[in-house]
């Protein structure tokens, strides 16, 4: 949009006056629609450093000196199964991003170099997956979690959101394996590399698509509530958006260690999100646009 | 070149991983849960009963009213982010796009997307909290009372959710060519008629997009009414939705003894809805369309 700048110079004082209005304009409703996203959180969070006292008597008022505590922190680790819930999300999310990456990579290799007859019905076949309800297959893969004894467990959970998400990646993923110059893998076989030598040439190409697949993996896995509740409900084996929503449900009127609990759920997230924005919004338009 | 014979064997050595567990774990389960809705495993075994549970979902006048009322509650639940989240996230867009931001426009961006990095759980509960009559922030029980609670519901699911379209609909503005955009305004175009007669025709596919993948995920949507309401949502089921339904009848509740059959029934029809209205979508409405190679 910086190429539009030479054109603005020769216009009169009137049409700079009125992108000057714009400008206020643009920014105007931008900073009313920033507000009305972020203050609901700000919100939560500066309450969960508050007394119950200091959260009614004052809700919108900084956290001062009489009413500042960490008590709803403190009463969040000791109360309920936060590090336990932690770390179940962290190892879920995780090893479904690892599983998602690794899987949907070679296929969309695969898929891309070594053309068949074939090829448009496998592409076509993971790209309606992309739009699959998923969560309508629940009652059989209750039935399948049941014989294979993986009811409540992690495990369940891992294999279904990697399901879920492989054909996103494998879409996604697609679409940076076009983009590598075929001299190169030309080149490294003419030099006699194996295929699984050539896919390595190719895959620090593909580097930013790893990148998309892994941070649009991570939001509806991290967030999601259905399937914890059907198939890892446990105390030992609840996700961070399933403990929330129960602890939720236990310190109805500690409003401190409520806020708390909730502050803490959306921290990691939050932080990620800001990391992996670009990476995000690449796989966003490049999954689903494509 | 490789010969055909290495092409299927890579093929095979690469996609099949992916492919077994995408086919086991989303395709079949979806399909064998249609096939589920022609038995009846009540009794230990299963017998096959043909449309015996779509008659019975159909007739019964207890289930039969529990599902048209979910219907039309996902009908209205998606019809508010048709008509609010829609329009905004693309006025959103629109604004993110707008030549006068410079370096603030990642910084937008990025805020503006924040609440679709929340939980549906915290979602929920900070509405919950700011709506609370008690805090008085508005005095009125929204969510107590039959007639605002699903509004109140889908809005804050428009909330959360906004920044997807947002994003969306924003990358597909950048990726109009600065010269056609140039030349409209060399030629007297206003803003106005620069988004409407050129901007948006260009990304009509796009929000076509949007818009059928809205739809899917708000006719699949559980989670911000079971966070707030629970299984059996009130006031009086005025907020249950096809997906508070499906999952009291498999899973069971108070009051309401778990069906497998059932369940998969419910499940199949959704299922039907969703397949019916988007094929629907692609054949007729994707091909008028038109896509304007760029």
């Amino acid at each position: 949009m910086t190429a539009t700048a030479p054109t603005r110079a020769p216009r009169g004082d009137r049409v700079r006056g009125s992108e000057r209005g714009t400008a206020f304009a643009v920014h105007g409703l931008l900073i009313v629609f920033a507000i009305i996203a972020i203050a609901p959180i700000l919100v939560v969070v500066i309450n969960s450093f508050k007394t119950t006292m200091g959260i009614f008597g004052a809700p919108f008022a900084l956290p001062g000196a009489d009413t500042f505590t960490l008590q709803g922190y403190l009463d969040v680790f000791t109360g309920g199964d936060f590090v336990t819930n932690y770390r179940n999300s962290a190892v879920v999310t995780a090893v479904t991003i690892a599983l998602t990456v690794a899987l949907g990579t070679a296929a969309a290799w695969a898929i891309v170099e070594y053309k068949v007859r074939i090829s448009p019905l496998i592409t076509g076949f993971f790209i309606v997956g992309i739009m699959l309800p998923i969560r309508l297959g629940t009652v059989p893969l209750l039935k399948t979690m049941v014989s294979w004894n993986l009811i409540d467990t992690l495990p369940a959970l891992i294999l279904i959101y990697t399901a879920m998400q492989l054909p996103l990646a494998v879409a996604l993923m697609m679409t940076y394996f076009r983009s590598v110059p075929t001299e190169l893998k030309e080149a490294a076989r003419m030099d006699g590399a194996n295929e699984f030598r050539v896919l390595g040439i190719a895959i620090p190409l593909v580097r930013p698509g790893i990148a998309a697949v892994a941070s649009i993996t991570m939001l509806p896995v991290w967030n999601d509530l259905w399937f914890p509740l059907i198939f890892a409900p446990s105390k030992q084996n609840q996700t961070v958006t399933l403990g929330v929503q129960q602890f939720v449900g236990q310190f109805q009127s500690n409003y401190p260690a409520l806020l708390a609990a909730l502050t803490l759920g959306a921290i990691p997230l939050i932080v990620l999100f800001t990391v992996l924005s670009r990476q995000f919004i690449q796989g966003l338009s490049a999954g689903y646009g494509k | 070149m490789i010969r055909t014979a290495t092409r299927y064997r890579m093929l095979a050595i690469f996609v099949l991983p992916a492919l077994a567990i995408y086919v086991i774990f989303s395709v079949l389960p979806l399909l064998s849960s249609v096939i589920l809705s022609f038995f009846n495993s009540s009794n230990g075994g299963s017998a096959f009963i043909a449309f015996g549970n779509y008659v019975h979902l159909f007739t019964d006048p207890y289930i039969s009213g529990h599902f048209w009322n979910a219907l039309r509650n996902s009908v209205e639940f998606f019809a508010i982010h048709l008509i609010v989240e829609l329009p905004v996230g693309l006025l959103m867009a629109a604004l993110l796009t707008s030549a006068t931001l410079r370096r603030s426009r990642g910084i937008y961006r990025t805020l503006l997307f924040i609440p679709a990095t929340l939980s549906v759980v915290i979602v929920g509960f900070i509405w919950r909290l700011i709506i609370n009559p008690l805090w008085g922030v508005v005095s009125f029980p929204l969510l107590g009372n039959t007639a605002t609670a699903l509004p109140t519901i889908s809005l804050m699911s428009v909330w959360e959710y906004i920044g997807i379209p947002m994003i969306f609909l924003y990358t597909a503005l950048l990726a109009i060519p600065n010269d056609i955009v140039e030349a409209s305004r060399i030629d007297g175009a206003s803003p106005w008629q620069l988004f409407w007669r050129i901007k948006f025709p260009l990304i009509a596919p796009q929000f076509g997009l949007i818009t059928i993948l809205t739809y899917i995920w708000t006719f699949n949507g559980f989670d911000i009414v079971y966070a707030l309401n629970g299984s059996a949502p009130g006031p009086n089921y005025s907020t249950d939705i096809l997906g508070t339904l499906f999952y009291r009848t498999f899973f069971g509740s108070s009051g309401q003894v778990a069906d497998l059959d059932l369940g998969a029934t419910i499940a199949s029809v959704i299922f039907f809805i969703i397949l019916v209205t988007t094929a629907a979508y692609f054949v007729v409405l994707q091909r008028r369309i038109k896509t304007y190679e760029l």
